[in-house]
């Protein structure tokens, strides 16, 4: 296997610009600096390196939407990670800072944005203090600042750290929050390669898109798409969690089998269990059971389940677990992270949190599993950004999937309860209680 | 601390039913000459209104710097921002009210987040954090939250102690770090993100010869 971003990244002092610099870092840079911006963007291109944060947008067309013109251009990193089950930005910022102030500067260059930022969440703390530090040692080394090894190009670099919200990693609502707001999301269009930060555009990217950039530029954009396979170039961070011995992030090449990440990297689950569902690309994403395992970890093969890569956090679930506590628990954290601007979201994440407390208390009756159902269609596709689809897809998949458990743990929690099992008679007029 | 009364509708904003008063001056910008704000924070938050180019970006560093000075994003806090910013406490409070790392309550200077969210939760998450109130007994000092997912699943079920990741955690480590906070030393060293590995054999210094259990032996 091709190790590209994980490459020895345990070595001590990584995070040093002395250690970076002795393995070859920086040497991308002045290979870039030397080429036309065109040059870079094309190589971008041919990388065919699709976005690393959720969406999977292909970079080089994304980097080609800034326009040309002589106006002030930003570029942003999103380390806002805050997708649970995903912790793979964490990691390469502690470890290895510089390869992505490499790819950020790289990627600034070709886009001609003058100023960037680094919007890394309030509570990586850790990753924060190793970050300023790495950014203060490249600004020494005049890799930031006026006029980068002579270039003429000139780029400032911020740190700016959040203060906790989920929403915060919609492109949209971290501008917003980038610039002293709330982190409310923005009507899309214009996108932020239009109309981002401060009206300017602004390309916007991931941690480990950014990070991948400098060994795009050494090896060629052409060679880095013999990584990985058709449609789903290179190699990607893989965030294994929940129910398996050996959870962490491994380095994969795409179009791996979903069952060798679970299996043979991760351990999969405790001796004696098995696997009862898991989410491929982060909560958001629409589970899949052990009868998908052997679906190959790419873009197009996690669509074609019906689900998806997004960050490319898998989260085990083995069958120990209840169905409705994993759904309850989920539904929770969106109503909670509901930045509360649209009203399918608000309101949909609320309700759902309802219904599925009836359910786990065992006053639901399978019909309020239909409206459960119901609820979530009405929220996907219908608000500004995705947070609503984000708790709507996933639930929806569950109670789907498993509608037979759901149904099973309302009557024993009514029995338990002693709610007794008989609903009200047809006959009577049907109590609406709120 | 005293518990804001629900209203009817269950808003807990007191004055959601009063009519707007047209008459009434708009917010007040506070001046800074009038305002007193330690020099410090005034320093800090200026240097930090100079990284932008639109100043208005810097209102999230400025409420982690005065959360530092004042414990909690309190009234006068949020005055002093306002001040410092030049922008009117509205705006500053609204920014506030929003994250979850702005506390707008007062609270005890330990922060403990504990990680309730589906990684966690699936290895013991919600045990821990019950575990970790338990170990605190009540002592105000010790600001005990469920926490959203911190980012570090790989380490579930885990907290983040003043900010340091700690993990995987059993429920009797709670009660060592309720220990090591009191006494002033350090958290859970060995179980702390710092020094955590890398799962992947790639990323060991000798690029994966040896193996996953040889390294943790």
């Amino acid at each position: 296997m091709s190790a590209i971003l994980f490459d020895r990244i345990d070595e001590p002092g990584l995070n040093d610009i002395d250690t970076y610099e002795r393995r070859g870092g920086y040497e991308a840079l002045r290979k870039a600096l030397a080429q036309p911006r065109e040059g870079l963007l094309e190589e971008l291109k041919a990388s065919g390196l699709r976005g690393r944060g959720g969406a999977g947008f292909p970079l080089g067309m994304k980097a080609s939407f800034i326009p040309g013109a002589d106006i002030d251009k930003y570029l942003v990193c999103n380390a806002d990670e805050s997708e649970p089950g995903t912790f793979k930005d964490r990691e390469l910022m502690q470890k290895n800072p510089h390869m992505l102030i490499e790819g950020m500067i790289i990627a600034a260059f070709t886009v001609d944005a003058n100023r960037s930022f680094i919007y890394i969440r309030g509570e990586y703390v850790l990753q924060a203090e190793v970050l300023e530090q790495a950014i203060a040692q490249a600004k020494a080394a005049g890799f930031l600042g006026d006029n980068i090894l002579g270039s003429g190009f000139s780029l400032d670099l911020v740190l700016h750290r959040g203060a906790g919200a989920y929403i915060c990693g919609e492109e949209t609502g971290l501008l917003d929050s980038l610039e002293g707001k709330r982190g409310n999301p923005r009507l899309k269009p214009p996108f932020p390669a239009n109309q981002g930060l401060f009206q300017g555009p602004t390309l916007i990217n991931n941690v480990e898109t950014l990070a991948t950039i400098p060994a795009i530029i050494r090896m060629g954009g052409s060679e880095y798409a013999k990584l990985g396979i058709e449609n789903s170039a290179g190699t990607k961070l893989v965030s294994v969690s929940g129910n398996v011995q050996r959870p962490g992030n491994y380095e994969i090449e795409l179009g791996m089998s979903s069952r060798d990440i679970i299996f043979d990297l991760a351990g999969g689950p405790d001796e004696g269990r098995e696997v009862k569902f898991w989410f491929p690309g982060g909560s958001s994403s629409s589970v899949l059971t052990a009868a998908d395992l052997d679906t190959t970890y790419d873009f197009d093969a996690m669509e074609k389940a019906g689900s998806m890569l997004g960050s490319g956090a898998i989260i085990v679930v083995d069958d120990s677990n209840s169905v409705v506590d994993v759904a309850l628990t989920l539904a929770s954290f969106y109503k909670h992270e509901s930045c509360g601007k649209c009203t399918p979201c608000r309101e949909g994440t609320t309700w759902t949190v309802k219904m599925l407390q009836r359910v786990q208390s065992g006053e639901a009756t399978p019909m309020d599993l239909d409206i459960i159902a119901s609820v979530q269609e009405q929220i996907i596709g219908n608000c500004l950004c995705v947070l609503g689809d984000a708790m709507a897809i996933p639930v929806g998949s569950l109670v789907a999937k498993f509608r037979p458990e759901f149904e099973a743990h309302i009557e024993s929690a009514r029995e338990r309860n002693g709610l007794g099992i008989t609903p009200p008679a047809a006959s009577e007029e049907p109590v609406l209680s709120l | 601390m005293t518990e804001v009364t629900r209203f009817t509708h269950g808003s807990r904003i007191p004055g959601w039913d009063e009519p707007v008063d047209p008459t009434k001056a708009a917010a007040v910008i506070p001046d800074l000459a009038n305002t007193p704000v330690p020099t410090e924070l005034r320093e800090e938050i200026q240097a930090e209104m100079a990284k932008y180019p639109v100043f208005r970006s810097a209102l999230i560093p400025a409420l982690h710097a005065a959360q530092r000075v004042h414990g909690w994003c309190s009234p006068e806090a949020i005055e002093q921002v306002a001040a410092v910013m030049g922008i009117t406490p509205g705006e500053v409070a609204a920014v506030a009210t929003f994250y979850d790392m702005f506390e707008t309550q007062p609270v005890g200077s330990q922060a403990i987040y504990v990680c309730t969210n589906i990684s966690c939760s699936l290895r013991g998450g919600p045990k821990i954090l019950e575990a970790m109130r338990a170990a605190a007994d009540g002592d105000a000092d010790f600001n005990i939250r469920a926490f959203e997912c911190l980012g570090a699943c790989d380490m579930a079920p885990m907290a983040s102690v003043n900010g340091e990741f700690v993990g995987p955690l059993t429920e009797s480590d709670c009660a060592q770090i309720v220990a090591d906070l009191k006494s002033g030393g350090e958290v859970l060293a060995a179980k702390q993100l710092r020094v955590r590995p890398c799962a992947d054999q790639a990323g060991r210094v000798d690029g994966g010869q040896t193996t996953t259990s040889e390294v943790t032996q």
